[in-house]
């Protein structure tokens, strides 16, 4: 299960009552809806699972894991050294 | 798991559908059974059996090369083109990828009651225009109508004839060698998802088109660059894979990928990862896979670079001697993994 | 593609295998729950990249695998109704049931549509009011919530002709009966990155505490998992026991709260059959009472259908991680993708699709043999 990927809200709207996202996944566009990240806003990163949006993208988390690599290397090239 | 673990023979046979599924039509391990199940126990002969894109015969001491071809696509009329394109340029590239010079086309129409004659008129003029590109004639055809429900608007068969040129270029899927190198004309998987992208249930918003055309020209300037072609075919239904595993069983080789070479547009690659695609194994419709002699490589992929269809060609992988008839592939990320061959039709999947 | 791409960077995955080399000191047994993440794993060849000693047991994760056979087979037999219009995610048209699978059964003329979303199925049955439309409503937490509020809009539309089939399964019950298990061999898990952005991390804190196994929240590119693998071997070395999230960038202590509302609403917690398995306590949801008019188990009488499992499918060993694909009588001769006998061969995230496609053909590479301790996996 949970296949779901990440784009990014170019518009929001209401579709038959539900609150709706236009998502561009690295340039493809498709509606996702928005129900469950209500707060969720134009520019901001999603995820999306079956046509749904079910989290926001933390930049900061996803930047951490980068910090965490880098912080890896340089221990090892301490230790190498 | 080891290398030498043996599936024996089991007495169990495996279970298998006793009717026709669409995964029959998929270009991939089902489509081969049909062929070997029914169709070549049925159609005894050496030049079926070779199970290239086009036969070649012999009439009055000339040889020609021969194709058919069904075109069955829905929606007709999408992106980059129409189901009479298809009809065109499908036909034109499975005799191109032997080395002929397309000629002639005969075209059937299955044409279902109700189909507006406006759209019949559209595919009808976009045909033309497809044979004038590609320099084809259409010089007979046949139209037949069924009910209302037994077609999906419109079905076309063809044929074509192709002529060879005086030095025939021994092109065989059956040719391939180890350290040969894989080459794709261009980016893969445009045309499945430009389909898929108008397809009901799937719909997303994208610029991508069909990638429809003929590839005559191009695989001529190839052949002109480079003289050790193995191998040609443009992978259409099962996408690259089903090409390579053609090759792999025919020539009794291995193929060995390199993911990061792959040329894939950005917006395929994320139409895929939505619908948890592969595209491997989705259909191309102007896109020529070639098998070279490793020291014509370079050469081939310049003479294809050159030409207008070929601007994102690559060399993707190489033959090898290991592991027959399976294909392999390091990933972006350098780990190694078997292609599986297609079972069926590849399903957008949520897990 | 942002927050895809960075992930799958071949330098950094190298990295982190090295580290892994570096600090796992004896054999560790660490099993992915999610199908997705098998997926992954698969896709990148990332067993590959590990130790030898470092060995990652796919888990029940996959909604095909898990799917007992009477629901199969009970929506083989809503999708042969006169007039139904039976509509499924694709990974579940191939999975078989006594008799053949849901292509065989389009195959014979019955309505089959394949749906990206559940409300594409909703759609369909505002679109065809003289239709029963039924909708195969399986998978994890992660899918709950969509498929909850397909029901919801439904039942708020009035569109009577609309039902599901529902046979949802949750993740922490599979992991409690995996370690309580015979036998179990598994001794940390990689957490369901999704399932737990939507339901949080609360249920895991116990269980990782009970049963004393790290539990590492991860997710799904290869950079993901290869950080989830080794945060869950410097626990397992340092003797660790807790719950931990690598996917921060998806996932919050406390999930996403109007997702478990709605789920609340529609659906209640009841004892589930895992296929292969057998009946595991409080690990499946159903249709509250409030939704018995879009319950498809209710409105078609499929009772009394006769389940037959092809006795060589061990599938219900394999997804407990107990036994390996290879250890399968049937494994590759009678069971292949092609022609599949159970569950775990059909998804291309099942253990024995993966060990298929990946297993058979591939060379020994030169992998970094860890120095083991006693020679054995526990």
């Amino acid at each position: 299960m949970c296949l779901a990927v990440p784009g990014r809200i170019v518009a929001i709207s209401r579709d038959d009552g539900l609150l709706t996202a236009k998502v561009d996944f690295g340039g493809v566009i498709k509606r996702a809806c928005l129900e469950y990240v209500p707060d969720a806003a134009v520019g901001e990163y999603v995820i999306v699972h079956v046509g749904f949006a079910l989290s926001r993208i933390d930049a900061d988390e996803a930047a951490r894991v980068f910090a965490l690599l880098a912080e890896m290397n340089a221990l090892e090239e301490l230790e190498r050294s | 798991m080891s290398a030498d673990t043996v599936f024996g023979a089991c007495p169990v046979p495996a279970r298998g559908y006793d009717r026709v599924v669409m995964g029959h039509g998929s270009g991939g391990r089902l489509s081969a059974d049909l062929l070997q199940q029914v169709f070549l126990p049925a159609f005894e002969g050496q030049v079926l059996a070779a199970l290239e894109d086009q036969a070649t015969v012999e009439l009055s001491g000339t040889r020609m090369a021969l194709t058919t071809d069904s075109f069955v696509v829905r929606p007709i009329f999408f992106p980059g083109g129409d189901i009479g394109t298809l009809a065109v340029n499908g036909t034109v590239n499975d005799l191109a990828v032997g080395g002929a010079v397309p000629r002639f086309l005969s075209a059937a129409f299955i044409l279902e009651e109700g189909l507006p004659l406006e759209d019949l008129e559209r595919v009808a003029r976009s045909m033309r225009r497809a044979c004038d590109a590609a320099g084809v004639v259409l010089v007979t055809g046949d139209t037949k109508v069924v009910d209302r429900g037994k077609a999906d608007q419109l079905f076309i068969t063809t044929t074509g004839v192709g002529a060879y040129p005086p030095f025939r270029p021994p092109v065989s899927i059956a040719a391939a060698r180890a350290g040969d190198r894989v080459l794709v004309s261009g980016t893969l998987g445009d045309h499945g998802v430009a389909i898929l992208s108008v397809r009901e249930g799937l719909e997303f918003e994208t610029t991508l088109e069909s990638d429809t055309a003929p590839l005559t020209g191009l695989v001529q300037a190839l052949l002109e660059a480079a003289s050790g072609v193995r191998a040609m075919r443009d992978p259409t239904r099962g996408g690259l894979s089903s090409s390579l595993h053609e090759l792999a069983a025919a020539s009794h080789v291995g193929v060995h990928l390199e993911e990061a070479s792959i040329p894939v547009r950005r917006e395929v690659r994320a139409a895929c990862e939505i619908l948890g695609l592969d595209p491997l194994y989705v259909a191309n419709e102007g896109k020529l896979m070639a098998v070279l002699a490793p020291e014509q490589a370079e050469a081939g992929l310049a003479a294809l670079r050159r030409h207008p269809l070929g601007t994102n060609a690559a060399i993707v992988g190489t033959v090898v001697a290991e592991h027959p008839g399976v294909v392999t592939m390091r990933s972006v990320v350098g780990g190694e993994r078997v292609v599986p061959m297609l079972a069926g039709e590849q399903l957008p999947r949520i897990c | 593609m942002k927050f895809v791409d960075e992930y799958r960077d071949g330098g950094a995955a190298h990295g982190l295998a090295e580290a892994i080399d570096r600090e796992a000191t004896r054999p560790w047994v660490i099993m992915e729950v999610c199908g997705g993440q098998t997926h992954s794993i698969v896709r990148h060849g990332i067993d590959e990249m590990l130790p030898l000693g470092v060995e990652l047991v796919h888990g029940p994760g996959c909604p095909v695998c898990v799917t007992p056979l009477e629901m199969i087979d009970k929506a083989h037999a809503i999708a042969g109704q006169r007039g139904v219009v039976f509509c499924s995610f694709g990974d579940m048209l191939r999975v078989p049931g006594s008799h053949g699978d849901l292509l065989g059964r389009k195959a014979e003329g019955c309505d089959v549509r394949v749906v990206y979303s559940p409300l594409d199925a909703v759609d369909i049955a505002a679109k065809n009011p003289d239709r029963r439309v039924v909708f195969f409503a399986i998978g994890f937490e992660t899918t709950a919530p969509a498929n909850a509020m397909a029901l919801r809009v439904a039942r708020q539309r009035g569109l009577r002709n609309f039902s599901a089939l529902v046979s949802h399964v949750l993740v922490p019950p599979a992991i409690e009966a995996i370690l309580n298990g015979e036998g179990n061999r598994v001794q940390a898990f990689l957490g369901p990155g999704h399932v737990c952005a939507i339901m949080g991390t609360g249920e895991y804190e116990p269980i990782a505490r009970r049963h004393r196994v790290p539990i590492v929240v991860t997710g799904f590119e290869p950079i993901d998992i290869l950080q989830g693998v080794l945060l869950a071997v410097r626990q397992l070395e340092r003797g660790d026991a807790t719950v931990h999230v690598q996917y921060g960038r998806a996932v919050r202590a406390p999930g996403n709260l109007p997702a478990q509302r709605v789920i609340s609403e529609v659906f209640e917690v009841c004892d589930r059959a895992w296929r292969g398995v057998g009946v595991i306590p409080a690990s499946g949801l159903r249709l509250r009472d409030e939704y018995r008019e879009h319950d498809a188990a209710e409105i078609f009488d499929v009772a009394s259908l006769t389940v037959h499992e092809p006795e060589a499918c061990i599938s219900g060993e394999i997804l407990m991680g107990k036994k390996r694909p290879r250890d399968c009588s049937a494994f590759g001769g009678a069971c292949t993708p092609v022609s599949p006998l159970g569950a775990t061969m059909v998804s291309s995230e099942g253990a024995c699709a993966a060990y298929f496609a990946y297993g058979r053909h591939l060379p020994a590479t030169d992998r970094r043999r860890l120095p083991i301790a006693d020679g054995r996996s526990p």
